[in-house]
């Protein structure tokens, strides 16, 4: 396919003696779902905070578009046209789904010292937007407090994508969700990858990934250990590389096979 | 059985009413405190206190109080506290004086010399509180300090021992924007109220009432503009976002640090702003002014509404809460009541706010 939109080279990051990230190279092309794939505290989420302008890398360097770039800031990555859905969801519950659909990008109207939150219209994109995901609100005014965990994912996603970046990651998006809801996700990715969109999907369920991925990357203890193409590699064999290998194949005999 | 799901009807979803959704607004303790509060005078206070001149005096230390409240509840909102205000009013006095009547310098200097060295102490204390992580309770409270003893220290500097600088009024005699910082407004059209007999005057035929005291102005402009911009721009957006949790926002792409810092020069600036009006109106400015003000700026906000642990409130119910506070000043002045009681009520409508706050805060967010 063609060249990558984002391309991660031999990325480091330490928090004080803790190495998190220790040499990640990661790339997303166009319309592809890249998953990422790691146990907890595998540094995913490091990862994908260095990605989305969060954390700066301690070495390494990132590349847009084939020229090297660097994040001050989460506001400078999503001008760039990176779009993340964090684990924590960054959304406020006392707010109201609207502002926190808008929170950061408000629309405005009216010129000058009259430029306006429209907040009629970002209700309205809202109630659109969120039945799109098949989610129906009683009010774009009702706090996010009051939304089921499922229900917060969904806005959080359904803003991303409204937001149309050219990078769109999601930190563990279905790990709360139950049957329904994890289809309507994968079902959006879906949407999300036809338009062009290169979607990073992280998560630990091999399930989940294979089921939306087309590349596979593996991150253990902080390190790749290699990205594969969808049907190079079963669930089996994911499986036991997130685990690092051994721990799991001999857990696999006492738990009779059903993890 | 059908599985069919009709995406534009949910039966679990019920119509809330509009009473529901006003139950949910935050300033709506402040209403109906304000409102119980003008029932309690009506029946106990002399009926004089509920005339044209009686209200006019209910709300010129409402005003006094609401500029810095309304303020204060923007701050809070933002997820601070400023401790400060309070001396910041000496100290903005101090500065705004020692221009007046040590320099000389016209009101077109002094007023903004006065404002942007009061914004930047505002934004030292929110440098302070975003490099050091430190709560903004423990910056301000040192400031606190720091800027009370500095109006002491500063007024005996200027006027050799005394902390009373005076002088000021015959300093900006004829100056003319003194008529928007002092003295009352629209006394023309009292006057000729007066005249068609509309309102009461004394024997002479001027009014009893002259005209509206200028705070009273700032303060109704105020609260309009807090209420406007909090719910009606994006930087109202950032405002609740900052307080609500400032990594989801900042991670949303809301700067974080510049609202926060604007915010801290805004409680500044409108400490600086009322110790202008005061000390234009009294003729001096002393190292006292604005004692304990800081702490009944956050009590009016959080009467009217706001949460003590930010991202939740409004400028309208500081509006109120401030008002409440006037009328229950003056209001006891009309009664028979010990004076004295203020402050006890004052203690108790703050606990009721608290109590009050918490138990809408749980309704909107539908107890979890
Ligand atoms: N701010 C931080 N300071 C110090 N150590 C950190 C920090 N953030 C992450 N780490 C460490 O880095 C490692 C990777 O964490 P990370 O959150 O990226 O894991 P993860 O793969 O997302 O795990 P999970 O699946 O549980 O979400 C962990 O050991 C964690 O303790
Ligand atoms: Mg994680």
């Amino acid at each position: 396919m063609s060249e990558s939109i984002l391309h991660m080279d031999n990325i480091e990051k330490h928090f004080g003696n803790v190495i998190a990230l220790n040499g990640v190279s990661f790339d997303v092309k166009p319309g592809e779902c890249h998953c990422l794939l790691g146990d907890n505290g595998a540094g995913k989420s490091t990862f994908i905070k260095t990605m989305s302008g969060v954390y700066r890398p301690s070495q390494g360097q990132i590349y847009m578009g084939g020229k090297p770039v660097q994040f001050g800031s989460p506001r400078d990555a999503m001008a760039a046209g990176i779009a993340c859905v964090y684990q924590d969801l960054a959304m406020i519950p006392l707010m109201s789904v609207a502002r926190n659909f808008f929170m950061g990008r408000e629309p405005t109207k009216g010129k000058f010292l009259w430029k306006r939150f429209d907040t009629e219209h970002a209700d309205e994109i809202t109630m659109t937007e969120m039945k799109k995901m098949g989610i129906n609100l009683r009010s774009a005014d009702q706090a996010v407090g009051t939304l089921s965990g499922g229900e917060r994912q969904t806005v959080a996603i359904a803003r991303a994508v409204y937001f149309g970046a050219k990078v769109l990651i999601l930190d563990e998006p279905t790990s709360a969700l139950g049957v329904r809801q994890t289809s309507n996700v994968l079902a959006t990715i879906d949407k999300v990858r036809e338009q062009g969109v290169g979607v990073v999907f992280i998560s630990h369920n091999v399930r989940h990934a294979l089921a939306v991925g087309d590349r596979f990357t593996v991150l253990n203890r902080g390190q790749t250990l290699g990205t594969a193409a969808r049907g190079e590699i079963t669930s089996d064999e994911l499986q036991d590389l997130m685990a690092g290998g051994q721990e799991l194949a001999q857990l696999e005999g006492s738990l009779g096979g059903t993890i | 059985m059908s599985l069919e799901n009709d995406s534009t009807v949910d039966e679990r979803l019920k119509e809330e009413s509009r009473v529901a959704r006003l139950m949910k607004r935050p300033e709506l303790g402040a209403v109906a405190g304000a409102l119980l509060v003008a029932i309690f005078f009506m029946f106990t206070a002399d009926g004089s206190m509920f005339t044209l001149s009686g209200i006019i005096n209910i709300l010129s230390p409402a005003a006094q109080l609401g500029i810095l409240a309304i303020a204060a509840a923007l701050l809070m909102i933002g997820g601070e506290f400023d401790l400060s205000i309070g001396s910041m009013v000496a100290f903005a006095g101090l500065v705004f004086g020692f221009c007046v009547v040590n320099f000389d310098l016209p009101l077109i200097l002094a007023i903004p010399i006065t404002l942007i060295f009061c914004a930047g102490v505002g934004a030292v204390n929110g440098q302070i509180v975003l490099r050091t992580g430190l709560p903004s309770f423990i910056v301000t409270l040192a400031f606190l300090f720091i800027l009370r003893g500095l109006s002491l220290v500063g007024l005996k500097a200027a006027t050799g021992g005394s902390t009373q600088l005076r002088g000021v009024r015959d300093a900006v005699e004829g100056d003319p924007l003194a008529p928007f910082f002092s003295g009352d407004a629209f006394q023309g059209f009292f006057q000729w109220a007066a005249s068609m007999g509309w309102i009461d005057t004394f024997r002479s035929g001027l009014p009893k009432v002259p005209g509206i005291p200028v705070e009273i102005i700032w303060f109704i402009v105020l609260a309009g503009v807090a209420t406007y911009v909090l719910l009606k721009t994006p930087a109202g957006n950032w405002i609740f976002a900052a307080g609500g949790d400032k990594t989801a926002a900042s991670n949303s792409g809301v700067p974080v640090r510049k609202v926060k810092i604007a915010l801290f020069m805004l409680t500044a600036s409108c400490a600086a702003l009322l110790a202008i009006t005061q000390v234009l109106d009294a003729g001096s400015t002393d190292a006292r002014r604005g004692f304990m003000k800081e702490f009944e700026a956050i009590i009016a906000a959080v009467i009217g509404g706001c949460l003590l642990t930010g991202g939740y409130g409004s400028a309208i119910g500081a509006f109120f809460g401030s008002i409440i506070f006037g009328m229950v000043v003056i209001g006891l002045t009309y009664t028979n009541i010990d004076q004295d009681w203020f402050q006890v009520f004052l203690g108790s409508m703050l606990l009721l706010a608290v109590i009050f706050n918490n138990a809408i805060r749980k309704r909107v967010t539908g107890e979890r």
